[in-house]
């Protein structure tokens, strides 16, 4: 006779599954993307990377060793990693030190352990702190690097780099320049056409990431490969990528069938900024985003919606991590809202009606 | 492909080299693939129905592929030459329901077939000696459940004569009327074999009196290991079938459909051609999915129509019985045989011989696990019935009963992780979940102790199948959390109602000595006045004289 005291109820088996492979292979779907940005921008983007990364970590063992628990076996689920990951992602590749420091601060600080940790948090810590940066700190983050990749004469060496991103950059004019979308913005102001200035835009170096922007959100190419990827790996669904990207299609379509020469053309929305990273790795995010099927479908709809406005009509050129909060803060609405049906009952919550035969 | 994907259900963690290696190749959540959800076309015009299906409503909801692991038993023969147990532990209750009163002496002897204790009410069954032999003990011994509490239980030594009482069994049961196959299968025992237990003769009579037209046979066995159900078709497909058409009969119904899980083949075939011969039952392959056996998403798939919550499916002309229920009725109908014995499925990485082996009711585990050989040291886990729903036993001398399809001796490695994590709201739970529930909200609730709001968010409509427990990245016992809140809820129902019933009680004394003391009250005035009255009288006559 054997014996076994502790009783455990229902699924004694079931898949051999963690948190931290999840996050693992968020990161591994993200890298060809960090790895081909770190590249095009050169050691400046290298430290700065490193730097927020570091510092979320640091600020996630912190808060944890300030509500006296072991930070060692929390760290280890990688979800702090990922937040400063994607926050690195979103920054200005030759930001200066403090602002990936003061962006892990908010993301981690601010941004999740407030709200008890992991799981808790109602709003996106990366998208958090990048609009918290945004809008304290707007000369830095709207400083975008020309594209000056490692090993290339004219880019900046090693020591160089040290330079770029603990002091900060000398000569502005000759080694940045203007997004896409923000150059498009600021033309539109001086009452340009379209066909003027796009004049030099190119699809393909855009589709690829051969152009200036955020760290990691220029190759739509590597992006979509890495969340095609994730799709199929079963590690998100395709409702909330799909209901955002088709939203801004759809949109910008609409608006630029009306009026060629003011709206710009769904395959350049498509293509340029954070709408990739966006609608792969931000909105997806389990925490923030609804846990229906259908919740989901509106909240990725939402976000994309929201995309639109703010890049045709507000006075940002991007406007990704607003939509994000924006629909962040409807998630508890849209769960609250659109819940699946219980079997035997109507979507009310009474039983069925026994058919009449 | 299938095969690849259980391979690499297992990526250990042991160094980052592997993890990578698991990364790039696991399948972690299968997708959902919706379109074999429905049954797979056979011929042209099934393509085209299957087409019509595709943009019906989903037949099914939710679900896991659980990793099989049915193969150790499902390719050998049922072993029929189980040792006789020297004594065996009859459980009263083994049913759902009254339990059976004993009808025995201690020091009596009795027949294999003898009836030991009679059903009781309505909803009852009756029990049989499994074995010739003589009666030891009526007592209280711990019970196949979780908690080894004890239940009272016949206590058996058998004498291994192994000797049948006389049998009278009919020539043709399909002379008797359907109210009387309803009384020989009560009589014999049978309840539900699929693990719910509820008295078949019951169940008979419901779908007479609401006039059924689809009786389904449940050959779905969607837990993983288990495949005692599989066996028994593959080797007993005519007696099932007859069986099901005794079930027809007594049920005054018509038609049957026998489902079984296209994980299956053999046994699809044997029962096909049992089946052949009656063009009424029809044996369908439905797609492997857990909980395809849960009885509510059996009958939406078969049938398409939807049990109402708090209706039986009766109500709705469906009915729903066990390939060994039927198998049963069988026997006691053809050879008036009652239930004294079934097959059980042996299996788990710590069972050196795993198998499916026919054993008389009231078998120790302990006995059983000795035949297979079983590996005591890895073994980290006993189960009754499948790896998803079924419970875990803290020993093994606790008696198989009518309900016992498997027992499992499970290894740790092939235990899922108890290493709680919290929660990251990737919502598997609520994709997973067939009732069509959202188990991480109940969860959260029933945490922080509103069980009031776990009860509005659905409590009551979990089936405890267990997908959301298997799903949970974080290893969150989703189930133990739900099992807990349907017995706090019960438990705050009682002592609410204890103290409501203690407040009346209180109200209504506190009441009464009011009105005694008003009655006191009153009697006290009556008798001054009466006696002032006599005084004045008095005075006056004094006065008078």
């Amino acid at each position: 006779m054997m014996t076994n005291i502790k009783p455990s109820s229902g699924a004694h088996v079931g898949v051999k599954a963690s948190v931290s492979h999840i996050m693992w292979q968020v990161m591994l779907a993200i890298s060809p993307a960090t790895v081909y940005g770190l590249f095009c921008f050169g050691w400046p983007a290298l430290n700065l990377f490193i730097i927020t990364v570091l510092s979320a970590v640091f600020f996630e063992a912190f808060c944890l060793r300030l509500g006296g628990r072991l930070a060692k076996p929390v760290l280890m689920d990688g979800s702090a990693v990922l937040t400063g990951w994607l926050l690195a992602m979103t920054l200005p590749p030759w930001a200066p030190w403090w602002i990936g420091v003061v962006g892990s601060a908010i993301a981690i600080i601010l941004g999740k352990q407030v709200y008890g940790g992991l799981g808790q948090n109602l709003f996106n810590p990366a998208m958090l702190a990048r609009v918290a940066l945004l809008i304290s700190f707007p000369i830095e983050m709207t400083t975008w690097a020309n594209v000056s990749p490692l090993f290339f004469s004219q880019s900046p060496g090693l020591i160089e780099s040290w330079h770029i991103t603990f002091v900060g950059l000398d000569n502005l004019d000759a080694t940045t320049g203007a997004t896409t979308l923000g150059f498009v913005k600021t033309e539109f102001s001086q009452n340009r056409l379209l066909v003027d200035i796009l004049k030099d835009y190119s699809g393909f170096l855009n589709f690829i990431g051969w152009t200036r922007g955020s760290m990691g959100e220029t190759s739509t190419l590597l992006l979509g490969l890495g969340g095609v990827w994730l799709v199929r790996q079963g590690v998100i669904q395709w409702h909330i990528p799909v209901s955002l990207l088709l939203t801004v299609a759809v949109l910008a379509g609409f608006f630029h069938a009306l009026d060629e020469q003011h709206y710009v053309s769904p395959f350049l929305h498509l293509n340029s900024g954070a709408l990739m990273l966006t609608a792969f790795f931000i909105a997806t995010d389990y925490v923030t985003s609804p846990n229906t099927k259908t919740g989901q479908l509106i909240f990725g709809a939402g976000c994309g919606l929201l995309i639109f406005v703010i890049r045709t009509w507000g006075a940002y050129p991007e406007g990704a991590g607003f939509a994000v909060l924006l629909m962040n803060s409807a998630t508890p609405l849209i769960d609250y809202y659109i819940r699946p049906r219980i079997y035997g009952r109507d979507r009310k919550g009474k039983p069925l009606e026994i058919p009449k035969s | 492909m299938l095969k690849s994907c259980l391979n690499a259900v297992a990526p250990a963690h042991n160094g980052i080299v592997k993890g990578l290696k698991g990364l790039l190749y696991t399948p972690f959540f299968r997708p959902l693939e919706t379109a074999s959800f429905r049954k797979k076309p056979v011929n042209e015009g099934d393509i085209f129905k299957s087409l019509l299906d595709f943009f019906s409503k989903p037949r099914i909801r939710g679900g896991v592929h659980a990793e099989q692991n049915k193969a150790q038993t499902a390719t050998q023969n049922i072993v029929y030459h189980f040792p006789l147990p020297k004594k065996l532990y009859i459980p009263l209750q083994q049913h759902v329901g009254k339990p059976a009163e004993p009808l025995i002496r201690v020091g009596d002897k009795v027949f294999k077939g003898q009836l030991l204790a009679y059903s009781q009410g309505l909803i009852s069954a009756p029990v049989h000696a499994p074995s010739s032999g003589v009666i030891l003990d009526v007592n209280d011994y711990p019970a196949p459940h979780p908690s080894a509490l004890p239940i009272r239980m016949i206590v058996l030594e058998t004498d291994g004569k192994d000797e049948w009482l006389e049998t009278h069994p009919v020539d043709d049961p399909f002379q008797l009327t359907p109210e009387d196959i309803s009384l020989r299968v009560g009589a014999a025992g049978i309840v539900g074999l699929g693990g719910a237990t509820f008295p078949t003769a019951v169940k008979l009579n419901m779908g007479r009196e609401n006039q059924i037209d689809t009786l389904i046979i449940n050959g779905a066995e969607c837990e993983p290991y288990l495949s005692c159900d599989d066996r028994l078709m593959q080797e007993r497909a005519e007696q099932i079938i007859d069986g099901v058409r005794l079930m027809l009969h007594g049920m005054a119904a018509e038609s049957a459909v026998v489902a079984i899980e296209d994980n299956k083949p053999q046994a699809y075939l044997a029962m096909q051609a049992a089946a052949q011969p009656y063009p009424l039952i029809k044996v369908l392959q439905i797609p492997t999915r857990y909980p395809m056996g849960w009885d509510r998403q059996l009958i939406r798939y078969v049938t398409g129509k939807e049990v109402p919550v708090g209706c039986r499916s009766s109500e709705i002309g469906v009915t729903i019985h066990n390939v060994g229920t039927a198998h049963a009725v069988h026997k006691a109908l053809r050879y008036g045989q009652p239930l004294v014995s079934r097959v059980i499925t042996v299996s788990g990485g710590a069972v050196a011989k795993p198998m499916n082996v026919e054993v008389p009711l009231g078998t120790l585990i302990s006995e059983l696990f000795d035949f297979c050989q079983v590996n005591v040291e890895q073994t980290a886990r006993i189960i009754m019935g499948g790896p998803m729903m079924g419970d875990a036993l803290p020993h093994t001398g606790l008696p198989t009963v009518k309900a016992t399809s498997g027992v499992l001796a499970l290894t740790q490695h092939e235990l899922k992780n108890t290493d709680e994590q919290p929660c990251i709201r990737c919502a598997s739970c609520i994709s997973v979940c067939p009732a069509g529930l959202r188990p991480l909200d109940m969860a959260n609730n029933i945490r922080i102790n509103q069980l009031d709001v776990a009860v509005d968010l659905g409590l009551k409509d979990c089936i405890s199948c267990g997908c959301c427990s298997y799903i949970c990245p974080s290893n969150i016992p989703l189930v133990q959390y739900f099992k807990y809140a349907s017995g706090e809820v019960v438990a705050r129902q009682q002592a609410q109602h204890k103290s409501e019933q203690t407040k009346r009680l209180i109200d209504d004394r506190n009441d009464r000595m009011e009105r005694i003391a008003r009655q006191q009250r009153e009697e006290e005035l009556i008798r001054l006045a009466a006696k002032a009255e006599r005084e004045r009288l008095k005075a006056q006559q004094e006065t008078m004289v």
